[in-house]
């Protein structure tokens, strides 16, 4: 039952935009065949969608593993933003050089960008018990203005004009494109192997197995010799290094330069994917797919029917609180006008 | 027993639950005065049918009467406010507040008001229940907790006072001195329904018993007339088979503790200081002592979650091992079943395939899970233990308390260890079940393991152990060979430290007045 809970979310999700499309004045069937049905109609829509689910595909498998084991890391946002700034850096001071191994490099760097900026909650947890949801959040904010303050400053194009922003990245530090014309990039590609490979941590490896264990009864795994602190560092660098990932990939392919827009919420959308994927990475790759049409479908609609722009974020907001509303639903029942005492 | 109407009459009462008849047509009375046993082992409905006398269930069938009038009461307050009082087996209370605080919130409104303090010392007076209204709960030893619960009790006057297992958590000296309580009480006119499975003391104290099991009311005896042999049989229905226990002679020093201590991990936590003991293999030592005296704090020190200064301080075969955690120890040879099953021996939500990892030895913990080998593990478990349950990819949460007790013990027993230490194997098991894992502790000891027990059931000790050391306030006391040692002594030393140098001497209070 738990696993129909998101498509009924979608069901109830579609029918609020039935409402809202038609207290705006705008016919809804034709509203939602544009979100949901148009992107899908050409290869180009197709494209776009695999450029907008890669990040969050990445960013929220990674999520998925710490949400498991009660491990609240809401910052995904940042350690994409220093995972973005680390590998363009290497870009950057490779430029305007490079070979085959700069992508791999920048990659690893960026990864290990998002795991640094994931490491600060997981320390501050870890060594003074801090709460990782406010840390993890708060520097969010921080490393969006770091972003900020180096492409005005050190990283900042000769030839901007004063624009803050980096050169265009040279043609080596760009993501081989998977389709000719489109923006689409081999991110997808890793996005798939990442999936996969976190499916396989999750049902058959150990370390897998301590995060839910952890999760649901941290004494007991204290009692198969699980240390609190290794389950918070594991959760943390693994969920930060996704995000550092995700980060680079959206600089060296859509992006193709370091600018402060870089940053534009698929760090805080992945929560929703890694909850209507079920925190089971498989479940993720098809949450993150239906997002990601959520969004570019949004835009169509924004474009052609002159829809508000907030609709992206109205749609992705009710599908999250429908799925919880379901859940709760399901695993609860509401009775009322009945108190029972407690002897 | 009074010559004019029953207090309590039951008729024909019957509870279902999905798939389980709890209780099934039980009738009972209960006389003015009267100290009336109901015995039987856990899951024999007992707790079912008292929660339908205090309004906490309702019954399906049948009907209750009281004091001669019908009586059906919708929730506890109706219960109370006609003179029925339940003392539960756990208690609940704030450890942060005072006697009297705790009292007031568990009273109705009403009756919280005025001179409570007062109240409470002139009834725990009356009836010889000492206790202090202004002192805070964290600071009290089980026993005197469970006076609180009782004073509760009795400050609504009540005619029928129920009691479930009420000796479960108390020394053998305080559980003399409850009986004297309710003793006094019965004297006044008042009925007490006594529930319990202690054989010894229902015989010392019931003039009246009625056994159940599987639901339904198998006899009505007079326990006096009864041996505490007769009496666990027809609880069981089968023959009881007693452990065997060879012999053998001690092997060499498997594991050594010097000088543990250790601060409370938890606020209200007991400190643990200066314990020492050895265990040989073949032997089986076994810890006695009130719960909350240590027993937690020596549980974790012995697992490996808490860690000690000196390595040297626990020595596993003749090596260091203060300083392993759990996994290195299971590595070495241990075995470990901790007092709480849900959540700290067992995961809950995941299932008994699952959690056969959670302390396998012989799934690799660096890599990939076997699957297949976990299922066969606990299938052997399972059917070596005789734990009911649909299947093994059932939750852990979802077998009966009894039955994951046997999986866990199981599980631990299974991996063949050369030290086991378990803290209340048999806790909330039948006594056919807790006689099978009687058994297999003592065959674990005889092919060479050194075994400790921690325990508050001093009869499961004196059946099993080779010798018995006392936890008291953190203390350990000397183990002593079994032979040499009587229920008497062990109790004493239950209720206080042995070695009085602490000046606030909490602890002793539960021993002063015995």
């Amino acid at each position: 039952m738990l696993f129909a809970t998101p498509f009924i979310a979608f069901a109830l999700t579609l029918l609020a935009g039935v409402v809202l499309f038609w207290l705006l004045g705008k016919n809804p069937a034709k509203a939602l065949m544009t979100i949901f049905v148009t992107p899908l109609t050409s290869i180009r829509g197709l494209a776009e969608l695999t450029v907008k689910a890669t990040p969050l595909i990445l960013i929220a498998t990674g999520l998925a593993i710490g949400f498991r084991a009660g491990i609240w890391n809401i910052g995904a946002e940042g350690q994409f933003t220093i995972g973005a700034l680390t590998g363009g850096s290497v870009a950057l001071w490779a430029y305007p050089g490079g070979g085959v191994w700069l992508l791999p490099l920048m990659m690893s760097a960026g990864a290990l960008g998002g795991i640094a900026w994931a490491a600060i909650p997981a320390f501050l947890r870890t060594r003074f018990n801090t709460n990782e949801i406010l840390t993890s959040l708060m520097l969010v904010y921080v490393a969006i203005l770091l972003l900020g303050l180096l492409v005005q400053g050190p990283l900042r194009d000769p030839q901007s004009f004063n624009f803050p922003e980096s050169r265009l990245f040279q043609p080596a530090a760009l993501l081989p494109g998977l389709i000719a014309g489109t923006r689409a990039h081999i991110g997808f590609l890793i996005a798939i192997v990442v999936t996969v490979l976190a499916h396989i941590l999750v049902t058959r490896h150990m370390l897998g197995f301590v995060t839910r264990v952890y999760g649901d009864a941290p004494h007991a795994a204290a009692f198969a010799g699980i240390p609190e602190r290794h389950v918070v560092w594991l959760c943390f660098a693994i969920s930060g290094g996704l995000a550092g990932l995700a980060g680079v990939f959206e600089a060296a392919g859509p992006v193709g330069q370091l600018v402060p827009q870089l940053p534009s919420g698929y760090g805080f959308s992945a929560i929703i994917v890694a909850f209507l994927g079920r925190l089971q990475p498989l479940g993720i790759l098809a949450a993150g797919l239906l997002l990601g049409l959520t969004s570019i479908g949004g835009e169509t609609a924004q474009i052609t029917m002159g829809l508000p722009s907030a609709t992206t974020s109205v749609f992705q907001g009710l599908l999250l609180f429908f799925l919880l509303a379901t859940d709760v639903l399901v695993t609860h029942r509401i009775r009322i006008g009945r108190s029972m005492e407690t002897a | 027993m009074s010559v004019s109407t029953p207090l309590l009459v039951i008729s024909g009462l019957s509870k279902s639950y999905p798939g389980v008849k709890a209780v099934d047509a039980v009738s009972l009375t209960v006389g003015r005065g009267e100290i009336h046993a109901l015995l039987g082992e856990n899951g024999a409905g007992k707790s079912t049918l008292v929660k339908m006398v205090y309004g906490l269930v309702t019954p399906d069938a049948g009907s209750i009467s009281f004091d001669g009038v019908p009586y059906a009461p919708r929730k506890p307050l109706e219960a109370r406010a006609l003179g029925v009082g339940l003392v539960f087996q756990h208690f609940s209370l704030f450890e942060a507040l005072t006697v009297a605080e705790n009292v007031a919130l568990g009273l109705p409104a009403a009756a919280a008001r005025g001179d409570l303090a007062g109240r409470i010392a002139q009834v725990s007076r009356g009836y010889g229940i000492e206790i202090d209204p202004a002192r805070r709960v964290g600071a009290l030893s089980v026993g005197e907790r469970q006076r609180i619960e009782i004073v509760r009790c009795l400050l609504q006057n009540p005619r029928l006072i129920m009691m479930d297992e009420p000796t479960s958590v108390l020394t053998p000296q305080e559980a003399a001195k409850l009986f004297e309580t309710l003793r006094a009480l019965a004297a006044e006119g008042r009925s007490i329904l006594y529930i319990s499975h202690k054989m010894d003391e229902i015989r010392a104290l019931c003039e009246r018993a009625t056994v159940m099991r599987g639901g339904r009311v198998i006899a009505t005896c007079d326990p006096r007339t009864e041996s505490a042999r007769s009496l666990a049989e027809m609880m069981i229905g089968t023959t009881l088979a007693e452990p065997k226990r060879s012999a053998g002679a001690a092997g060499p020093v498997r594991l050594s503790v010097r000088n543990l201590s250790l601060p409370p991990a938890a606020p209200f936590g007991t400190a643990l200081a200066e314990i020492s003991f050895d265990v040989r293999g073949g032997e089986v030592l076994g810890i006695a002592g009130v719960a909350g005296n240590g027993q937690t704090e020596l549980m974790e020190a012995l697992l490996g979650e808490r860690l000690v200064a000196e390595p040297a301080t626990i020595v596993l075969d003749g090596a260091p091992a203060g300083h392993d955690g759990p996994r290195e120890r299971r590595t070495r040879g241990c075995a470990f079943v901790p007092e709480e099953r849900l959540g700290h021996g067992a995961v809950p939500g995941l299932s008994l395939v699952e959690n056969v990892l959670l302390s396998s030895r012989t799934v690799s913990w660096s890599g990939m899970i076997d699957w297949g080998a976990a299922r066969a593990r606990a299938d052997l478990i399972v059917a070596d233990f005789d734990v009911r349950t649909a299947g093994v990819e059932g939750s852990a949460r979802s077998l009966s308390g009894g039955n994951l007790q046997k999986y866990v013990v199981g599980r631990e027993v299974l991996t063949e260890p050369k030290v086991f230490i378990a803290s209340q194997p048999t806790w909330g098991v039948d006594a056919g079940a807790s006689a099978a894992i009687h058994q297999a502790i003592l065959t674990l000891a005889e092919r060479g393991a050194a075994v400790v027990i921690i325990s508050q059931d001093l009869d499961e000790l004196f059946q099993i152990s080779t010798r018995i050391a006392v936890i008291a306030g953190g203390r350990l006391t000397e183990a002593k060979p079994v032979g040499a040692l009587t229920v008497e002594g062990l109790g004493r030393a239950m209720g206080g430290p042995l070695i009085d140098t602490e000046p606030d001497g909490q602890h002793a209070t539960g021993a002063a007045h015995v």
